[in-house]
């Protein structure tokens, strides 16, 4: 078995795999597949690696999405800019929802091309609002290895290399099937590793513990709306199936069988947290009728697998539900960016997917989809289009020197290791409860963050954990992070807005039409840049 | 969580261990892929996606470890049965079963 000693060896460089790239991507998700993809466009050397599996790993590759396809008439696409918005809190940027509809019409147009085999109407028209993930990341996949990318699968990034001006120089990581490390060097790097989902079982979500914004934070990025964290899907109380479109449809129940007041897929989810905190609560898809039931069964089969297994027929008999914690894999928090390419303000870094913030076009609430998977593919493609002329203009030659932020569960201080499943299982007893998550005060957010920063100061003052261990350390540290810069952003913004809800500030207040960026890992900092201009709102005030 | 690896079904292709993300599987030379870290199966279902010989089974329940019978499993038809669900390019057809615009306009 190996041991920590292997570990210690990467500053020589003498990693079991060192290769060096114009682009290296981390993550191969839709954001991370179409950043490679439009960084080989662009003529550069692209390598992607992944902790899982690019084509079968991340939110899509299991759930499939909705997307915001839209066609390119001046009234609907208005429409559809307008009907978010007040969901959002008025966050969204009018440019960046225009630039996102143009871009995601383009590729969502490619894969039709490439042979994604869009379903036609009765006017045989092609359908293209719906991506079935097995489908849509298989074909990915095949289009990122015809791009000449080179695809390491089983090889979660641990952490950015910087050179000596502190522009990102590359990264590394582990190759957990081989037992080995790897370190590349790249002339930019785009984070695609989607959100952060603390390990709470959603479908395909459990790769998705906030490595992208642990490594971003260590070499100085920093963040903007993690109070948008604490997105919560409905799925059968043993399932992680968390695909919700269905419930739409449903009764949602008391044991008895009496209805909850309030409670339904949309608008209505806070009854059914509300309910959960004290009791079960059930459901029954009981408003489909026989020809909306065969609709159902064919459009998403991955619904009704569980349900099925478990020998339960939702549309005839209860069973009972709960909601999982999706943080900001449906939330729209995530790493800031600076400029149209998808930079972060680190020299060399873009971010790309749930890695990055949404709320540029879906404001505090993503809701019933759609905007995040046009999202992926719309900064996946700008993001790798963006490193990939950084790369080429960069004048920064191989003799730049590497450096290792050597952060949390990587520094080789000569302490004890911390144990990673008892982080995680004190990060999530602050963060899954939807008394703490859900509905926020300022009294629980303050008594989360007094239990979490004294988990940071133990993780910090940690010793380097061995290589067997590294990756659940990492994604442990992850978690602890992104709970911090979400708490504290929380704790700062004194209203409701978008899925933000703060039970002792119920009402969105005007004033507070800002973003906060949030930063730091020792000492977590959030501070508000203004929103962008919004045509009807400044006129009306 | 994944529960059956079916040893007279496997055909020792180790896709199983390529595509899980969760890395649960572990390749074991001349013999089928064992379970080496089931506490970390996601339940995804993408193993079973792609196992060629149907020879997985991934129980519905995500919290608990169920003890599935895989007799049972493969007697009921069950066995490595999330491909054919009505999957296109994942499973080798072309055909766009997807009607969810028929829903997202209705619902
Ligand atoms: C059940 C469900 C239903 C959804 N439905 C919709 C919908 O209808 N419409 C919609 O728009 N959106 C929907 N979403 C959200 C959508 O799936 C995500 O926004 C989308 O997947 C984001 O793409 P991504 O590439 O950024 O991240 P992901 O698809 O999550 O991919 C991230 C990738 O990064 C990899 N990774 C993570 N850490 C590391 C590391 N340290 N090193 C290397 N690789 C790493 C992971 O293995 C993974 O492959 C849904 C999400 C869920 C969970
Ligand atoms: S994918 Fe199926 S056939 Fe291939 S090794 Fe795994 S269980 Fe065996
Ligand atoms: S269900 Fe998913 S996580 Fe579990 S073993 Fe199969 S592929 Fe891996």
């Amino acid at each position: 078995m190996s041991t920590s000693r292997q570990w210690q060896t990467f500053n020589s460089a003498s990693a079991g795999f060192l290769r060096d790239a114009d682009v290296l991507v981390i993550g191969g998700g839709p954001a991370g597949a179409w950043a490679a993809c439009s960084a080989a466009a662009k003529g550069a050397r692209v390598v992607l690696v992944d902790k899982g599996c690019c084509g079968t790993s991340g939110a899509t590759a299991s759930a499939g999405t909705g997307v915001w396809y839209v066609a390119p008439e001046p009234a609907k696409r208005l429409a559809a800019m307008e009907s978010r918005e007040k969901l959002g809190g008025y966050l969204q940027d009018r440019a960046w929802m225009a630039r996102v509809l143009d871009r995601t019409f383009e590729s969502v147009n490619l894969l039709a091309e490439w042979g994604y085999p869009f379903p036609q109407d009765d006017d045989g028209e092609l359908r293209r609002n719906n991506l079935r993930g097995p489908d849509y990341m298989k074909l990915m996949r095949r289009q990122v290895r015809k791009a000449g990318v080179a695809i390491l699968d089983h090889s979660p990034a641990l952490e950015l290399l910087v050179d000596e001006d502190g522009a990102v120089a590359g990264a590394r990581g582990l190759r957990r099937q081989q037992g080995d490390t790897w370190a590349m060097r790249a002339k930019a790097v785009v984070i695609a590793t989607g959100g952060c989902a603390f390990l709470s079982g959603g479908l395909g979500c459990n790769v998705l513990t906030g490595d992208g914004y642990l490594m971003a934070a260590e070499v100085g990025a920093v963040l903007s709306g993690m109070e948008f964290s604490n997105a919560y899907a409905i799925s059968p109380a043993f399932s992680s199936v968390t695909k919700t479109l269905f419930y739409g449809w449903a009764t949602f129940t008391y044991e008895d069988g009496s209805p909850i007041p309030g409670a339904g897929s949309h608008g209505g989810r806070s009854a059914i947290a509300r309910t959960l905190l004290t009791q079960p609560v059930y459901c029954q898809i009981d408003k489909a009728d026989a020809a909306t039931q065969a609709l159902m069964r064919v459009s998403q089969p991955n619904f009704f697998v569980p349900l099925d297994r478990a020998g339960i027929d939702p549309f005839r008999q209860r069973f009972p539900v709960t909601l999982r914690l999706e943080g900001t894999v449906r939330g729209t928090g995530g790493l800031h960016l600076t400029d149209e390419t998808c930079a972060t303000g680190v020299p060399g870094l873009y971010a790309a997917g749930d890695a990055a913030t949404r709320q540029l076009i879906c404001g505090g609430f993503t809701g019933g989809g759609s905007h995040n998977a046009a999202w992926a593919m719309s900064s996946g493609f700008w993001a790798g289009a963006g490193a990939a002329d950084y790369a080429r203009q960069s004048t920064r030659a191989s003799r730049r020197h590497f450096q290792a932020p050597a952060g949390v569960a990587l520094n080789d201080n000569g302490a004890a290791e911390f144990d990673p499943a008892g982080i995680t299982r004190a990060v999530q007893n602050e963060v899954l409860p939807y008394d703490k998550n859900y509905f926020r005060t300022e009294g629980g957010l303050s008594g989360s963050l007094a239990k979490l920063d004294s988990l940071w100061a133990v993780v910090r003052g940690a010793g380097q954990s061995a290589v067997e261990r590294v990756v659940k350390a990492r994604e442990a540290a992850a978690m602890l992070a992104t709970s911090r810069w979400m708490y504290r952003s929380a704790l700062v913004r004194t209203e409701t807005r978008g899925m933000h809800k703060r039970d002792d500030f119920p009402e969105l207040d005007h004033r507070q039409r800002f973003y906060l960026i949030s930063g730091g890992l020792d000492d977590v900092h959030v501070w508000a840049r203004p929103a962008a201009h919004h045509p009807v709102l400044e006129n009306a005030a | 969580m994944i529960e059956v690896v079916s040893d007279t079904r496997c055909i020792l292709c180790n896709k199983c261990v390529q595509v899980c993300p969760m890395n649960v599987f572990a390749a074991v030379k001349d013999a089928p892929p064992i379970i080496a870290r089931q506490e970390d199966c996601q339940t995804c279902f993408m193993c079973e996606l792609y196992c060629p010989a149907d020879a997985l089974y991934v129980a519905p329940d995500v919290e608990q470890i169920t003890h599935v019978n895989e007799h049972a499993v493969q007697a009921n038809g069950l066995l490595g049965s999330f491909r054919g669900v009505g999957w296109a390019i994942a499973d080798g057809a072309d055909s766009p079963m997807d009607q969810s615009f028929r829903l997202t306009s209705r619902g």
